[in-house]
């Protein structure tokens, strides 16, 4: 079952890194359990944040490409 | 009569207003036009040498003159502080209940540092950010005989975005030299993915983290301090244990601009790229192109949300183009020539150690391509301090 977004961080006017930076803040602000995503134009961020992800042992729910932008979906598991 | 303001004494605000003048000097002589700098402290500070007072090679006394020394004689200077701004109105208000009216703004108000939203910091943490701060941590490292330390970024963006890389570099060699090199473990945090924000940069500086024995961790922005334990806690919740913290505080556009609903709550104020007016506050998803701008407020250096170094050779660079593009509004003429549009051009020098330094030149279409280190550069990047008070703010370089 596709987990339910609880919050859209929509930097799609930021440059790297700031998707990132924006994403941890986020998910800072977040309860866990919380899924969270994150819309970036940076091509960057599709690297970058899943790898921001696993090493922070936050799951990645799904990474998608949409109109011009990319969709991370994260959700906070501690 | 009109009426140019500046909001803040630092490079932007004082190279602005200095050149603004020697353009309208006709307007002013004929009291058409007027050029005010509004500065909360009257000092014009020399940022970039704070982190030298930390190595031992410099003096706090040296990086400070009045303000009014550096403007242009057809520069008024208020000392007051802005407690908000009124583009609406047209209005700047001030500390002392003067309102000041403008014709065209500049908005030149620089970034503060905020130590103090991170818990122990203040006790914990050593930074290099203001002069006091620098001499205190050049007083840890004299009492340093060897142990872990740590340097870290709690937050991007922050001032002068080498800064931290030179330090870790310039004591690295300074160990060596003190011959406590062997006792001491150097990491280095970074928030992001790479060493540095700039990929060609980033390639340039990895091999001399490997070369120095300097740990270089990934994706680890500092997050909080556990002063009890000695360790530091990054954004992916690893703990680095340290003996000595070395860390970069959480940086702020002014709050002035966010208290007068110019800016969102990081305080980065929206700003075209090209011609340094200001941008409307809209929905962070508007096309940039149906975001209206100010036509009469200008904003240049840290204070921007521009994808750019906060470094004083950004606005350095802007400033001939808020100059030309405010005298030409006041002049009723088009903006012309090479500064009518402001093209992302930066150049700064980068500190390696052992009596190195690169230097980055770049601009929004063309990354650096910092040459390999050498004495030249370091001897560059020394120069350029000690006679920036004849050349920057005066529109000499």
């Amino acid at each position: 079952m596709a987990a339910t977004i609880t919050r859209t961080v929509d930097a799609r006017g930021s440059f790297c890194p700031g998707p990132l930076m924006e994403l941890i803040r986020a998910i800072k602000e977040s309860e866990v359990g919380d899924t969270i995503a994150v819309w970036s134009a940076d091509k960057g961020s599709k690297t970058d944040i899943p790898k921001w992800i696993e090493k922070a042992g936050h799951t990645l729910v799904s990474l998608e490409s949409k109109d011009g932008y990319d969709e991370i979906v994260v959700t906070k598991a501690r | 009569m009109q009426r140019v303001v500046v909001l803040g004494g630092g490079v932007g605000g004082t190279l602005t207003a200095n050149l603004v003048a020697r353009k309208l000097k006709r307007l002013i002589a004929r009291g058409e036009a007027k050029v005010t700098v509004i500065d909360a402290t009257g000092q014009h500070a020399y940022q970039p040498g704070y982190m030298y007072i930390a190595m031992g090679t410099e003096r706090a006394e040296k990086l400070q003159r009045p303000e009014k020394s550096l403007l242009d004689a057809n520069v008024d200077l208020v000392v007051d502080t802005i407690m908000r701004i009124d583009p609406a109105g047209s209005l700047v208000e001030l500390a002392s209940g003067e309102k000041m009216h403008f014709d065209q703004l500049v908005i030149a108000t620089g970034s503060r540092i905020l130590p103090e939203t991170i818990k122990d910091f203040e006790t914990e943490a050593y930074h290099f950010y203001t002069a006091a701060a620098s001499a205190r941590l050049r007083k840890a490292l004299d009492a340093f005989n060897g142990g872990k330390i740590v340097i870290g970024i709690a937050g991007i963006p922050y001032k002068c975005p080498p800064a931290p890389l030179e330090v870790a570099f310039l004591i690295e060699a300074e160990l060596r030299a003190r011959g406590l090199r062997e006792k001491t473990q150097l990491t280095f945090l970074s928030p992001i993915n790479r060493a540095f924000t700039i990929e060609s940069v980033s390639e340039m500086a990895t091999p001399i983290f490997e070369e120095k024995g300097i740990d270089l961790q990934l994706l680890a922005g500092v997050d909080s301090i556990d002063a009890g334990r000695k360790v530091v806690i990054t954004d992916a919740m690893e703990e680095y244990p340290y003996d000595l913290l070395i860390c970069v505080p959480p940086h702020k556009g002014a709050q002035v601009v966010i208290d007068s609903g110019l800016a969102p709550k990081s305080g980065w104020l929206p700003t075209d790229r090209h011609t340094l007016q200001v941008k409307h506050l809209v929905a962070s998803n508007t096309p940039d192109a149906e975001i209206p701008r100010y036509p009469n407020i200008y904003a240049l250096g840290d204070t921007t949300d521009l994808p750019l170094s906060k470094a004083g050779s950004t606005a350095h660079f802007e400033a001939p183009i808020v100059a030309e593009r405010v005298s030409a509004r006041v002049m009723g003429r088009e903006p012309e020539g090479r500064d009518a549009s402001y093209t992302g051009k930066v150049m700064c020098f980068f500190e390696v150690g052992d009596g190195k330094g690169t230097l980055l030149q770049f601009d929004y279409e063309n990354p650096p391509k910092p040459p390999k280190p050498n004495q030249l550069w370091h001897m560059g990047k020394i120069v350029f301090n000690k006679t920036y008070w004849h050349t920057v703010p005066r529109g000499r370089v």
